[in-house]
């Protein structure tokens, strides 16, 4: 009997958090499609701002998928080898090297685009243009692919697979993409989707880099927040959940396939 | 017979061996000098000039920044400011979020899953989103507004203050707690909790004395998280009120609006000490935590 | 140890959600003082069966558990007053040994000077005398399940319950332990469940066994009747090595030909098949055998001399032989089985495999 009590209190706290946390994302998908959300649903459904978010926003959208892909392309050029690197590395040599590369993420966002300002921001068109946020998401998001990649190496016992490799005669370029990418290709894939995500929608290193013509999805958020109406702001956080729940939900699928089996 | 081939095979063998070591050095650094290299131009030659911006002199004291910052009330009010309030949130979330998950993981019930997935998915909403968020529950139409006005007749507004930052911050910071708490509870042996009952503990005994010391890495690891990521929070803060005393919104407020770029600079370092001091200390906690900020 | 209990299980059966039946409805007693141990493959429900009596688990609504008179069915595991000796430890590893140990006595609310003599007392019996301060991470496996045991006997329990205690240890410890649990069950003369799937095991520290099949007790009986006069084919094939002949025919002075001779056997009723065991099988001159064969491997393992004898017809036999004399593979050799040495199952049951 009172473990049956134990478990309703147990599940009412519980219920009550997840309250917390559906309640807000409800309303704002609730305002984003209301008619006037001062007068509440009444006023009737509508997907009008929807479409003038689009209208208005489209660009940052645009430039927030071509962000994102180009950031993953790099992270995976550069992240994958570095992982490989590290797995090859002496332990103490992969630590160090892994603790530096963390640094972007460890430190607030706005520390490192000041950083980046003071440097690179008197180059005119370099910091007149995306390939300026892009280095930030770059810096942001490498650490989460070279984990990523890292751990399931680590645990796909991947130097012994390769000393079998080129036991039996494979070269170095053979054993890489013969045994070293198909073996961590679920990790490649699980921080691959790490990286769009967060790249989607980082705000701290990107609102300190934008320009008015190199704005980000985050960006116009914050813009919309702050200069539009309720429904406008709202219906824009719809677009961006739908971008990303999607990519949330591939990430914990893909999380299941790299994680621990039991 | 083997004893006569064996000898120059062996030989040949170590020899080539030899070789390839040495190859596979090559290797090993071949692939680790672009991620390197993008690090030191882009990140540590800036941040080291960031480090060395933060000496140079004040605007309006003319001494050196980070001297300032040290002597003046504002900053120190600021700094004490967002420290407390990232270990209240910190705190919090580890309690509220550490219960929530620790019966989320040893439960089986239809819903289950969803109810994870309802306290898991926000984890990667930005700043800015979690910000509007708490407009939404505590803005002048939020639904504690509306709720206030209906039963009590007036609007009840917290969104734009310390505490609406507080709300946002456990926001975010719960997903955190929840999928950690959860996994060092699987983790967790079954057996010492059963070993403990067959000795006669309590439910509270089982609690006190395994549990919690069994989950207490994790704990400690995904509070200094959520400390770090809190201590950093940029977009959420901007969202709620530009005019609210952390860190760092002095930091952009020093540098967009008076242009006072040594005292932003020396407020970003002791910010990014902070919080990287924050994570190396959860990441030692549990050796595979890996923070984001938001 | 003042009051054991015997053990009573009535119509215990578990089913889990999903369908699985992981125990049928059992019956089982065990006497007070009384070592019993439950052996079987996994998944046979030896440790479902040992979780019900520890209160762990619930039987389905139905059976009951009684300790002594005391009908316990619906007392969780805490209020059961029962020992508990995990397969990987369960150590705290929060608490040093000896926290570890008076863990149980400190929730009894016992007086400082009472739980200090406890201690001493347990510490002495599983030989670690010196170790109380220790952390449990300094300890090694034998030393981690001796502190388990102690722990488990600290609290003077009514019955006493083992799950796999010895099977993450090395071959030399077990064998160590196991004397060492023996001796010690001996001593305190508790009411034991035991559950390990090590015939060894079973063997050296059951007063009864219980072998266990597909969720039922296929046999319950001492190891001596365990092991000579096994209930059904999986039992005996369970319980140590087993050959296996089929009759040819049978005559009615109790001679059954086989594939290689003719034995005899005028106790056992009318079978299909005898059996014996490796060790029973004696090696004769070719001319005084009962069955003839040969040698298709012989494997030396040191202390005996394992040979397989092939007496046609697709029967090959299991011998254990002195590891002296060499027999090398292909030579000709001739058997005798001793009268007493062959059985029947008693009760006819499935066998183990094909």
């Amino acid at each position: 009997m009172s473990q049956r009590l134990r478990f309703s209190l147990q599940l009412g706290f519980t219920l009550l958090v997840c309250l917390f946390m559906i309640v807000p994302i409800a309303m704002s998908v609730m305002a984003g499609l209301t008619e006037n959300y001062f007068q509440g649903l009444q006023s009737g459904l509508t997907l009008r701002w929807v479409s003038e978010v689009w209208a208005l926003y489209s660009d940052t959208i645009w430039l927030s998928i071509k962000l994102a892909m180009a950031c993953l392309v790099i992270t995976t050029l550069i992240g994958v080898p570095a992982a490989y690197g590290l797995l090859r590395s002496r332990h103490r040599i992969a630590h160090a090297i892994e603790e530096l590369l963390l640094l972007p993420v460890a430190v607030p966002g706005l520390a490192t685009a000041l950083a980046l300002l003071l440097v690179y921001g008197s180059y005119r068109e370099f910091r007149a243009s995306w390939l300026f946020i892009l280095i930030g998401h770059v810096l942001f998001t490498l650490p989460f692919m070279v984990r990523a990649v890292h751990s399931v190496m680590h645990t796909a016992r991947l130097p012994l697979l390769e000393e079998a490799a080129s036991s039996l005669g494979a070269s170095p370029w053979q054993r890489f993409f013969g045994v070293v990418v198909p073996n961590c290709a679920s990790g490649i894939l699980a921080g691959a989707l790490m990286v769009v995500t967060l790249s989607i929608g980082e705000f701290n290193i990107t609102w300190m880099l934008h320009t008015p013509l190199t704005k980000t999805l985050p960006v116009g958020l914050a813009d919309s927040y702050a200069s539009m109406r309720l429904e406008v702001g709202s219906a824009y956080t719809l677009v961006f959940l739908l971008m990303i729940v999607p990519l949330l939900v591939m990430i914990q699928w893909a999380g299941k396939l790299t994680g621990p089996r039991r | 017979m083997s004893a006569t081939l064996k000898q120059p095979f062996g030989a040949a063998f170590f020899d080539r061996h030899r070789c390839a070591s040495h190859r596979a050095k090559l290797t090993t650094l071949i692939a680790l000098v672009p991620a390197l290299t993008l690090f030191a131009a882009f990140w540590l030659l800036p941040f080291s000039r960031l480090l060395l911006m933060g000496a140079e002199a004040d605007r309006s004291s003319g001494v050196s920044a980070y001297l300032t910052l040290l002597t003046h009330r504002q900053y120190l009010i600021s700094l004490a400011t967002t420290v407390t309030l990232s270990l209240a949130v910190s705190v919090a979330a580890v309690a509220i979020a550490g219960f929530a998950g620790f019966f989320l993981a040893r439960h089986r019930f239809a819903g289950q899953s969803l109810l994870v997935a309802i306290l898991t998915f926000p984890l990667a909403f930005p700043g800015v989103v979690v910000g509007f968020l708490v407009i939404m529950l505590g803005g002048r139409q939020g639904a504690l507004a509306q709720t206030s006005l209906w039963l009590f007749g007036e609007r009840w507004v917290f969104a734009y203050s310390l505490f609406g930052l507080f709300i946002g911050y456990l926001y975010f910071s719960i997903p955190r707690v929840i999928t950690t708490v959860m996994a060092a509870c699987d983790n967790l042996d079954q057996s010492l909790e059963e070993a403990a009952r067959s000795l006669g503990a309590s439910h509270w005994r089982v609690m006190r004395d395994v549990i919690i010391p069994g989950i207490a890495p994790a704990l400690l690891s995904t509070g200094a998280i959520c400390f770090a990521t809190s201590m950093g929070a940029f977009g959420t803060a901007f969202t709620l009120g530009t005019r609210l005393p952390i860190l760092p919104l002095n930091i952009y407020g020093e540098f967009t609006n008076y242009a006072n770029f040594a005292m932003a600079a020396a407020l970003s370092v002791v910010l990014g000490l902070i919080t990287w001091a924050a994570l190396a200390l959860a990441r030692k906690l549990a050796s595979n935590a890996l923070g984001a900020s938001v | 140890m003042s009051q054991s209990s015997s053990i009573t299980l009535t119509q215990c059966s578990r089913t889990f959600a999903g369908g699985h039946v992981a125990l049928k409805p059992l019956d089982l007693h065990v006497e007070a003082g009384e070592t019993l141990v439950l052996l079987g493959p996994s998944g046979c429900g030896k440790t479902t069966t040992l979780r019900i009596i520890s209160g762990l688990e619930r039987p389905d609504p139905g059976g009951r558990v009684h300790f002594g008179e005391r009908d316990v069915t619906a007392l969780p595991i805490e209020k059961r007053d029962v020992g508990m000796v995990f397969q990987n430890y369960a150590l705290f590893p929060n608490m040093n040994v000896a926290d570890n140990i008076t863990y149980g006595l400190r929730i009894q609310k016992l007086s400082r000077a009472e739980i200090d003599r406890r201690l001493a007392e347990v510490l002495e019996m599983v030989d670690l005398k010196g170790y109380a301060e220790r952390s449990i991470a300094a300890l090694s496996g034998g030393q981690k399940q001796r502190v388990a045991l102690a722990r488990a006997i600290a609290v003077r329990p009514r019955v006493l319950l083992f799950d796999e205690p010895l099977a993450a240890l090395d071959a030399k410890l077990r064998d160590r332990l196991r004397l060492e649990i023996g001796a010690l069950l001996r001593e305190l003369g508790i009411t034991a469940v035991y559950v390990t799937h090590d015939q060894d095991e079973a063997m050296a520290l059951g007063d009864r066994i219980a072998v266990m099949q597909a969720g039922r007790i296929a046999q319950l009986g001492t190891p001596r009747e365990i092991y000579h006069q096994p209930a059904n084919a999986f039992v005996a094939d369970f319980i140590g090595a087993v050959n296996r002949l089929e009759v040819q025919t049978q005559a009615a002075d109790g001679t059954f030909c086989v594939p290689g001779g003719t034995l005899r056997a005028p106790h056992l009723a009318k079978a299909a098949t005898l059996y014996c065991r490796p060790e029973d099988i004696q090696v004769v001159p070719i001319e005084k055998a009962q069955l003839k064969g040969r040698i298709i491997e012989s494997v030396f393992l040191g202390q005996a001399q394992q040979l397989a004898v092939d007496t046609g017809n697709d029967t090959t036999l299991s011998v254990r032989v002195s590891s002296r004399r060499e027999w090398p593979a292909g030579s000709e050799i001739g058997l005798m089985i001793p009268e007493q040495a062959l059985f029947q199952p008693t009760a006819p049951g499935a066998r183990a495999h094909g």
